[in-house]
């Protein structure tokens, strides 16, 4: 008896399994990270977040825009961080006690690359199904329009979706071109 | 034996003997008497042919074969090597070059090559000439032409005669008896065998696997003992193999019944049957060999002088290719191929033990355990043995990537109508593995146009009172932590007033631009300028500088260029010593640290309040009478000093942290009551406040000093590198991070960088700092 219990419990069981990672790849998809930057709230899809960590022993790199932060040690390998706030033209934001850095992988023509951004706190991964994603406002959400994927309604109020790949976009990020166009204050101040 | 692993052997062997062939076939342009490196010719040749036929590559062995004879008649002093001779040799060898690579893709040549092929059969059956059958003939060997006719003890029969023994394994190997059997056909008859069962186990006990038989030939040909061998060049160690001439002594014989293993009566009796021998010289030997008893062995080599079969120099010479050979054996024991992934990631892992041992020493020396002190210490030592042992695995000569110049030279020269020389020195300069690999491109591209645009025609150097054929010239050598890597010429030099009337036309420089030389040299570089007026084949079309530069940048190196019109012009290419791992020293400013190469800090010195402003708001000082011009970090990185509070702590830190240097910097340490008696007399009291001090690093690059003003000097630190990354990539002054003890990333800096840097945003400086540089050279 106790073979043909097992016998049928496997049917169901080989059944389900394609529908449990389906659904889970499908979930992972419909996920989102949201944090804070100031009063703001913003998420980012939980595919391209590969950890949340303390914010601290960064390291300032000279010489780049202001929306580099700098560079962490993760783990032998050093990975660039940015300054999420700044890069939307919003003033630097003072470090407190919930201060993280999260990193994400970005799109770079060498396969991904990881990167940090600091943001001001973590709130929670949530659920927003594509029904409840509206195109992203044509303007008046204060930042750049190509930074948004969509805007998900979330208890009756919206959170600006993120496009990582644009926001962190290596090319625009890369410090050659940026600091080439601004002067440069310290050399001239020698 | 796995056959795609033999294959690939192959592959790689034939490579090998390409390259030897191509660098024989180069040398013996010059010295077209030189028999060894003739010899060097045929035998990569022939290597390569015998090879191809053990896999059956019949195309390889019909075209490889074809050559071989051309190389035959010169071998035998037929034919005389000349240009256009080399010419089609340097073709024969790239189209075997070519069917290697096809083979190794797995394709069939196709039509193009094939009719490669077919072209240069038709230029090589024309030094072969049309008496010639296709199969091999040869003439009859000077060795042999040298014996003299046959004496009285002499066996009569003008059959060479062949013992063949295989070892039992020789099926196993790989190797096929009959097909080398077969192979003497190609060049000669067999008169008689006789195979020898005598070996062959019982059915039961038989392997079929091994190799049982042995054979006694009887052969007739006109080629000599060497090209006999070569049929067995492959089994010499699987086998025991006798080749008699014609007409050989009986000692031969009898020489040949002791050495082969068979009972020696039975061996006589099978010459006699094979008709090498006739009974009575059989009867004749046998006792001759009873009455040698007691005396001793003559020497081969004393007994074939004896006997006027060879003369003493072949003698001789055999001897020495048989030492060389002995040599070359024993240095490919000594080498193992290795994977180049393998050796990365070994090196990869060596710079993360550097990074934990660091870890460590920063424990120890925070818990100040005198034990574990110690052994942090001969643990950071041993760390860095391995290191240090570690990269030099990766250490390659760059002999070899100048030796492929000497191919490029001739192609070039040929094409140009030029005559032009290629001179290489510092051969056997070390460097990273990757670096060699990617520096072969660049280099190619300088030699190119040292020829194209550099060397002028024989007319002018004549004119000009220059030797009519030019020389190109390439040179490496270690300098202060880099390798430099020069490509000379002994041309006309670059065109200053043209350089800079090409680049004024194109408006990268203002008309009332003020440029050194070496600036307008270094326009070369912008990418599309070309002053040349004619567009060749080769270059003028002002692409490549730029990409010399950049494919140089990505190296972490630089590239400069001297020249003086007239009289020719210098590249000089300067690169780090290795990729991945370097010596530093570490700095701090505020509460950054940074690392400086090591190989470029020449000293350290102090830079007080009072030096600083003699300088009168000047950033140079004196040292030792040289102008010293120095870059101050705190303001070139702009480094905030963070919260004043943090500050203060900072600077408290440091005047606790570094009491040895406030003693080397002659302050006393003070005792309490010193302080006190100090603070009574006023004109002491100035040495209870810590004067600011600063430090300079005094680092040298390419010949330039410059000095570095940093707060503090940690010392040194061995420095694992990690790339800038595609973020960072284009950060001038900055060329890696690094991993400190700590755990915390510090960055290494780029003194070149640094000071282009300076010099950009600083013109009024630029000319500053190159007066300094010029006083201090």
């Amino acid at each position: 008896m106790v073979s043909a219990g097992m016998e049928l419990a496997k049917p169901p069981a080989r059944a389900l399994a394609p529908d449990r990672t389906g659904g889970a790849a499908e979930a992972n998809d419909l996920q989102y990270l949201t944090f804070q930057l100031g009063s703001e709230t913003f998420a980012i899809g939980i595919l391209a977040i590969r950890e949340i960590i303390e914010y601290g022993a960064l390291t300032e790199v000279p010489m780049t825009p202001p929306f580099v932060r700098g560079v962490i040690n993760l783990r032998g390998a050093v990975v660039p961080v940015f300054d999420l706030a700044v890069r939307f033209g919003r003033a630097p934001q003072k470090t407190s006690r919930r201060t993280c850095i999260v990193i994400v992988d970005v799109a770079a023509e060498s396969g991904v690359e990881e990167m940090g951004i600091v943001v001001d706190a973590v709130n929670e991964v949530i659920e927003i199904p594509p029904s409840e994603i509206e195109p992203p406002p044509e303007f008046g959400a204060r930042i750049r329009g190509d930074f948004i994927k969509g805007m998900g309604k979330v208890a009756g109020k919206f959170v600006v979706l993120l496009d990582v790949n644009r926001v962190l976009s290596v090319k625009e990020v890369a410090v050659v071109a940026a600091f080439e166009q601004q002067p440069d204050a310290a050399a001239s101040a020698l | 034996m796995n056959l795609d692993d033999a294959l690939q052997l192959f592959i790689i062997e034939a490579r090998e003997l390409l390259e030897e062939m191509e660098e024989a076939l180069l040398r013996v342009e010059q010295t077209p008497d030189d028999v060894e490196t003739i010899n060097a010719i045929f035998r990569a040749a022939h290597t390569i042919k015998g090879s191809a036929g053990l896999f059956g590559l019949d195309h390889i062995v019909a075209f490889t074969h074809i050559a071989e004879s051309v190389l035959v008649r010169v071998r035998n002093g037929e034919l005389k090597i000349d240009s256009p001779l080399v010419a089609t040799f340097l073709a024969v060898r790239d189209h075997i070059g070519s069917l290697i690579n096809l083979l190794e893709c797995g394709a069939e040549p196709d039509d193009k090559v094939r009719h490669v092929a077919q072209q240069l059969t038709e230029r090589l059956r024309a030094y072969v000439g049309n008496s010639l059958p296709a199969t091999i003939q040869t003439t009859a060997p000077p060795a042999v032409q040298a014996v003299e006719a046959p004496q009285e003890d002499g066996v009569g029969t003008d059959h060479w005669h062949l013992s063949l023994r295989f070892n039992a394994t020789v099926l196993q190997s790989g190797l096929d008896p009959l097909a080398m059997i077969g192979y003497l056909t190609s060049f000669g008859e067999i008169a008689q065998i006789v195979t020898l069962i005598e070996l062959v186990p019982p059915l039961s006990e038989l392997d079929p696997e091994a190799s049982y038989l042995g054979y006694e030939i009887r052969f007739r040909t006109d080629a000599d003992k060497a090209k006999i061998e070569s049929a067995f060049e492959f089994v010499r160690e699987d086998a025991q193999i006798s080749i008699l001439p014609p007409h050989s002594k009986i000692a031969d014989y009898l020489r040949l019944i002791d050495e082969m293993p068979d009972d020696d009566l039975k061996l006589g009796e099978i010459l006699v049957r094979c008709g090498t021998l006739t009974e009575s010289e059989l009867a004749a030997s046998l006792n001759r060999q009873a009455g040698n008893d007691t005396a001793p062995a003559p020497k081969i080599g004393e007994v074939l002088v004896d006997q006027k079969l060879v003369q003493p120099k072949v003698v001789e010479a055999a001897l020495d290719k048989q030492k060389q050979a002995k040599e070359r054996s024993g240095g490919e024991t000594g080498l193992i191929r290795v994977n180049a992934d393998k050796l990365d990631e070994h090196i990869n892992m060596i710079g993360e033990l550097i990074i934990a041992s660091a870890g460590v020493n920063l424990l120890a020396q925070q818990h100040g355990l005198p034990n574990l002190l110690e052994a942090a210490a001969r643990l950071s030592r041993l760390v860095e043995e391995v290191r240090d042992s570690a990269l030099t695995l990766r250490m390659v000569q760059i002999g070899a990537t100048f030796n492929r110049f000497n191919r490029v030279v001739r192609d070039v020269s040929a094409d140009l109508g030029k005559d032009i020389r290629l001179e290489i020195a510092g051969a056997e300069t070390e460097l990273d593995k990757t670096v060699v690999e990617k520096i072969g491109d660049p280099l190619t591209h300088l030699v190119r146009n040292s020829m194209d645009h550099g060397i002028e025609h024989a007319e002018l150097r004549v004119a000009r009172g220059k030797p009519a054929y030019g020389t190109v010239r390439l040179n490496a050598y270690h300098d202060s932590g880099s390798i430099v890597i020069e490509v000379s010429d002994d041309g006309g030099g670059l065109n200053r007033e043209r350089i800079l009337a090409k680049a004024r036309e194109r408006g990268l420089v203002k008309n009332d631009q003020h440029l050194s030389d070496q600036d307008i040299y270094n326009l070369i570089f912008e990418a599309g300028f070309s002053t040349a007026d004619q567009v060749s084949n080769l270059s003028g079309r002002g692409v490549g500088m730029d990409v010399v530069r950049k494919n140089i940048t990505a190296l972490r190196g630089a590239v400069e260029i001297e020249s003086n019109e007239g009289y020719g012009t210098t590249t000089r290419i300067r690169l780090p010593l290795t990729l991945a791992i370097i010596d530093g020293f570490l700095v701090g400013v505020s509460r950054a640290t940074y690392v400086v190469p090591l190989d470029m800090v020449v000293e350290c010195v102090e830079l007080t309040a009072d030096e600083s402003e003699a300088a009168h708001g000047s950033d140079y000082l004196n040292l030792r009478g040289e102008v010293l011009p120095y870059i101050r970090l705190r303001q070139l990185f702009n480094v905030q000093d963070g919260d004043s509070d943090v500050l203060a702590e900072s600077e408290d830190d440091d005047e606790l942290a570094l009491p040895a240097s406030a003693a080397s910097s002659g302050t006393a340490l003070l005792t309490a009551e010193g302080a006190a008696a100090l603070a009574a007399d006023p004109e002491l009291a100035f040495l209870l406040h810590p004067v600011k001090r600063e430090n300079v690093v005094v680092v040298q690059y390419a010949g330039h000093r410059a000095g570095l003003v940093v707060d503090r000097l940690m010392g040194e630190f061995q420095t694992v590198i990690r790339p800038l990354g595609t973020v960072f990539g284009g950060l001038d002054g900055i060329s890696g991070f690094t991993i400190l003890g700590d755990g915390n990333v510090a960055m290494i800096l780029d003194i070149p960088g640094l000071v282009r840097r300076l010099a950009r945003h600083e013109p009024g400086r630029r000319a500053q700092l190159a007066a300094a540089a010029a006083v201090s050279d």
